[in-house]
């Protein structure tokens, strides 16, 4: 159908035409081939290092890798702290096609409960959503079979391997090693303002109490980095470099897990702590605080459920061996007996008579002796011996507060002693600044007379009073408590050094030997705690402590239903062997339980037994007198060195 | 003119078939280069190379058979094939199958159908037969004319929506006017034209997902992972190819799969960062070979239709490779357009081998006519 018009078309014009546009179409054309090639010379030459560093940037990633965490022994080499292989199952919720359908359908598969969902969400708000969250974090061997048949049918949810801190002596040694759990923002923060963040980039756990906290950079060893090809998954194709991570310190402990179990059996549950200690290195023996917990709870997080649980039970949570200020009471006779002998206040002749009451000239107040009946006459031996109350209100009236809160500083009370465990209390060492600064209040006379007994706001933990009598015990010499005895390295232990202060100067060594020589009648003679001791094949000395209650410093959260309880003595004892060159010092403190001597004192006996269970010492021939000779046991041979 | 070196009369094999043997050289050569780049992108999966070389085969038949019909058959049909794709696009609208947002399909029981891949061949032979009735250049009112029928299948296509495809028809019909003498005066009133309606464009017809491709092709790394991640990874895979390339099957972009659309729309990046910027400028030239040859077909061709028809097609297919390469390398915002003849995919590639198949037809049937 051409139209008529075709016929008078000038094909020559046409084509001439046809030929121009066409040569601008192709020069177009060339010009945006020239377009390409400047942009892609810009992108491929011009910024092509740029490029390639992004490109390796995309495909180059370097892993972090955990080292393994230092394993903790006990003295005789029992493995008190491992790490054993666990499983989780992480979630990275934006992988997952649909999180809500992924979430039902694998608490169905795994049996998930609405707890466990309800703590997935709360985890996941605080964790970027591309990084993987936990939801299950131990998975028993079965739940790992389960999952991994069905895997492919869950994308964005993974199995991940780790290791874990497991501690299989659960509650007996919570106090001392703590646990370790989680990595919280808290913790990440103090890391990165440490600098020690790179450190942790792979870690899961960190210290939280205990051992485990207070020698963490010990324990937590050094991160390695596995550098790897990934693919826009982030899935691994192949290592390119690996830079293996250097393990934690294993490390060994003073402690001896037998005395530690033999301190839990001791307790059985009953509120109260004790603290043994090797005199001659200060190496921590035992130390337990009841009611205790099983740490491994902590490890793979402590359910809301549970935590509330410890929380509302005796606090076990609370470290009464190190953070529990409790007042001394009669333990601390005998350094204060020390305080007046070499004071010169006293001497180991003076008498008092002892008729069961104390009154100062013009104040009303009357003081009595825990004996209605005194003691009758009264020299600073007996007095240590029967606890006379009103022998020490008249000590300590003549000494005066200043000079006995000099001494007592002395050995340490008021301070931290140093151990190696972070949860520590210094207590209080009363002297006039002191009350004024907490109380705002003035010193009275009738507070002195009051410290005379261990009482009147001073305050003391069990460590640190384990401390004083090792002091006392080592006439002079102070050593730090330490937990920690040394690290393991290629096989061999080696020992960390004594950490000491500077030691108390003495003046008359005599009067050490009279107040060491009351103790061991404490338990050797007429002494407060000789039905305790009765029958030990070792010899100990000590001193009993019946603690009054009007108020405790130590905790202010007790059960309210617990009051009457609560206002109950605490019966402490002090106490080590052998008497001629002891290897143990220890300290003892159950609370609200009644009279030292009949509480606190057994439960020492029975720790000693243990510890010297193996052990056999010559026969045992009573010491009457402080000056008597101990040869007269021909078996008894050190004394006197 | 250039009729003195035509062919004497021992018609070759390719002749005889109407094969145009230069152009035939140049689209094996690219689809070669495409298959090799494919087996690369897809993680070498032959299967994948298999699918392709079948679509190829079929691609290829389809040209053949296409170059068979005489060219004055195409400009008789010109006006049926025209009006059956309108006929088609309205259908789409009311009756068509959606798909990841857009009413593109025909469902034809067996297979689905996309009208508009007919339009891109039935909208330069309609404009060419309209324009070559009259003496050229032509005059306004046939220039308007000529852009009402290229309006009206512009509009329905971009109603499905697909901007990318109907700008393209669009740009066929419009190198059909252009070629046949569109004045310089007219097509300086379009682009001031076109620079008013943009505004317009922009706030009262397209759509926010097409906005936000504008935007993202302005400034890629706003939105690193969501809407510029495949430009910022496209980049970066040319980038780190440097001038030589890092080799095939050596590209860490898309071997690691950090390349999205690695086999289809974006295999220039895989291109790029495997054989680096020599690569680019030979392939290039493969392509640019392509069009020379198609114009000096469109330019030896006999009539004003078969020449017309044969530069639009010609410079459309150039216009593919263009937008495609720029929207991989970043200087043209993202739409779905494939590297002719290269991607992996589709029934686009049957009826660019058809547009082909018109060239040769026109390449080689020209003594069948007789000139009035």
């Amino acid at each position: 159908m051409p139209s008529k018009r075709i016929l008078i078309k000038d094909h020559t014009a046409e084509a001439n035409l046809f030929a121009w546009r066409s040569l601008i179409g192709l020069l177009v054309v060339f010009a945006m081939i020239a377009m390409v090639l400047t942009n892609l010379y810009y992108l491929q030459i011009s910024s092509y290092e740029d490029y390639q560093t992004r490109s390796n940037g995309n495909r180059i990633k370097v892993l972090p890798v955990a080292p393994n965490r230092g394993l903790i022994y006990d003295r005789n080499g029992v493995l008190l702290a491992e790490n054993r292989p666990v499983f989780s199952l992480q979630v990275i919720p934006e992988e997952t096609k649909n999180l809500n359908s992924t979430l039902a359908r694998l608490s169905v598969l795994l049996k998930i409960d609405d707890d466990g969902i309800a703590d997935f969400h709360a985890d996941m708000k605080r964790i970027r959503r591309f990084k993987p969250v936990t939801l299950i974090n131990r998975l028993t061997p079965e739940e790992v079979a389960i999952f991994s048949a069905k895997q492919h049918l869950y994308p964005g949810v993974s199995i991940e391997a780790r290791l874990a801190r497991y501690y299989p002596y659960g509650s007996a040694l919570t106090h001392v090693l703590g646990y370790v759990a989680k990595i919280n923002k808290q913790d990440l923060q103090k890391l990165s303002e440490a600098g020690f963040e790179a450190n942790y980039a792979a870690t899961y756990d960190i210290g939280k109490r205990g051992i485990e906290k207070y020698h963490e950079e010990l324990l937590h060893g050094e991160v390695g980095y596995q550098e790897v090809e990934v693919n826009n998954q982030g899935r691994v194709i192949r290592t390119l470099d690996f830079n293996p991570p250097v393990p934690g310190q294993d490390i060994v402990l003073n402690i001896d897990v037998e005395l530690q179990l033999a301190a839990e059996k001791a307790f059985a549950g009953e509120r109260g702590s004790i603290v043994a200690m090797d005199p001659t290195d200060g190496g921590i023996l035992a130390l337990y605080s009841s009611p205790s917990y099983d740490p491994n709870l902590f490890v793979h997080g402590i359910s809301s459920k549970n935590y509330k649980k410890l929380l509302k039970s005796d606090r076990p949570l609370f470290n009464r061996a190190t953070q529990g200020q409790y007042p001394p009471a009669s333990t601390v006779k005998p350094l204060l007996a020390l305080a007046g002998l070499e004071a010169e206040v006293i001497t180991p002749e003076t008498q008092i008579n002892d008729y069961g009451k104390y009154q100062l000239k013009n104040v009303a107040r009357v003081w009595r002796d825990h004996n209605p009946w005194g003691h009758g006459l009264v020299n600073v031996t007996k007095a240590i011996e029967v606890s006379c109350d009103i022998y020490f209100y008249d000590m300590a009236y003549k000494l005066g507060i200043d000079r006995i809160s000099e001494s007592m500083s002395e050995f340490g009370f008021g301070d931290y002693t140093g151990i190696d465990l972070h949860e520590e209390a210094d207590g209080i060492m009363p002297s006039r600044g002191i009350i004024k600064a907490l109380y705002n209040r003035p010193w009275y006379i009738g507070d002195t007379i009051n410290i005379g007994i261990g009482q009147s706001y001073w305050t003391t933990t069990p460590v640190q009073l384990t401390q004083a009598i090792t002091t006392l015990v080592n006439k002079g010499k102070r050593i730090i408590p330490q937990v920690i005895r040394g690290e393991i390295n290629q096989g061999e232990i080696v020992l960390n050094a004594i950490k000491e202060r500077r030691p108390i100067d003495i003046k008359n060594e005599y009067n050490w030997d009279v107040v060491l020589d009351a103790m061991y009648g404490t338990v050797n003679r007429q002494g407060s705690a000789r039905n305790a001791f009765k029958g030990a094949h070792y010899i100990s000395a000590g001193k009993t402590g019946t603690a009054q209650l009007v108020s405790i410093a130590q905790d202010e959260k007790y059960d309210a239903t617990k009051l009457s309880k609560k206002n109950h003595d605490n019966a402490m004892y002090v106490g080590y062997a052998p008497y001629d060159n002891p290897e143990i010092v220890m300290s003892v403190v159950l609370e609200n339980a009644g009279h030292g001597g009949a509480q606190a004192a057994p439960i020492a006996r029975k720790m000693m037994d243990n510890y010297f269970k193996e052990r056999t010492f010559p026969e045992h021939i009573v010491i009457e007198h402080l000056g008597q000779s101990p040869q007269s046991n021909p078996l008894i041979e050190t004394e006197g060195e | 003119m250039l009729r003195t070196k035509l062919e004497t009369n021992q018609p070759s094999l390719l002749n005889r078939i109407h094969c145009d043997g230069i152009l035939l050289s140049g689209l094996l050569l690219l689809m070669a280069v495409g298959l090799i780049t494919i087996y690369s992108a897809g993680g070498q999966d032959i299967a994948l190379i298999q699918r392709q070389v079948i679509r190829l085969g079929i691609a290829l038949t389809v040209m053949l058979v296409v170059a068979q019909i005489p060219p004055l058959a195409y400009q008789k049909l010109s006006i049926y094939f025209y009006i059956a794709g309108i006929a088609m696009l309205i259908a789409v609208l009311v009756i068509g199958v959606s798909s990841k947002g857009a009413q593109r399909w025909l469902d034809l029981g067996v297979t689905r159908f996309q009208p508009s891949e007919i339009m891109k061949l039935a909208l330069p032979m309609m404009v060419a037969w309209y324009i070559s009735r009259f003496n050229l250049p032509p005059k306004l009112w046939q220039i308007l004319v000529g852009l009402g029928l290229v309006a009206v299948p512009t509009l329905l296509i971009a109603r499905q929506p697909d901007l990318g495809t109907s700008l393209l028809i669009a740009s066929s019909g419009v190198f059909a006017l252009f070629l046949a003498g569109m004045s310089w005066s007219f097509i300086s009133f379009i682009g001031v034209a076109v620079s008013a309606f943009t505004p317009i464009m922009w706030f009262f017809l397209m759509k926010d997902y097409q906005k936000q491709r504008v935007l993202t092709f302005l400034n890629p790394e706003s939105d690193p992972l969501g809407s510029g991640y495949h430009i910022i990874q496209s980049q970066i895979a040319i980038g780190s190819g440097g001038a030589q390339g890092k080799g095939w099957l050596q590209g860490t972009q898309s071997q690691l799969e950090f390349l999205p659309e690695r086999h289809t729309d974006f295999i220039f990046a895989v291109f790029s960062e495997e054989f680096g910027f020599w690569g680019v400028v030979g392939l290039l030239a493969i392509y640019a070979f392509i069009v020379i040859r198609g114009m000096l077909i469109a330019i030896r061709a006999q009539d004003a239709f078969c020449k017309i028809l044969a530069g639009s097609i010609t410079l459309t297919f150039f216009v593919y490779v263009f937008v495609n390469m720029g929207m991989v390398s970043g200087i043209l915002p993202v739409v779905g357009v494939p590297l002719p003849l290269v991607s992996y995919g589709g029934t686009s590639m049957v009826t660019l081998l058809a547009g082909f198949g018109i060239l040769m037809a026109i390449s080689t049937q020209k003594r069948i006519m007789s000139r009035v």
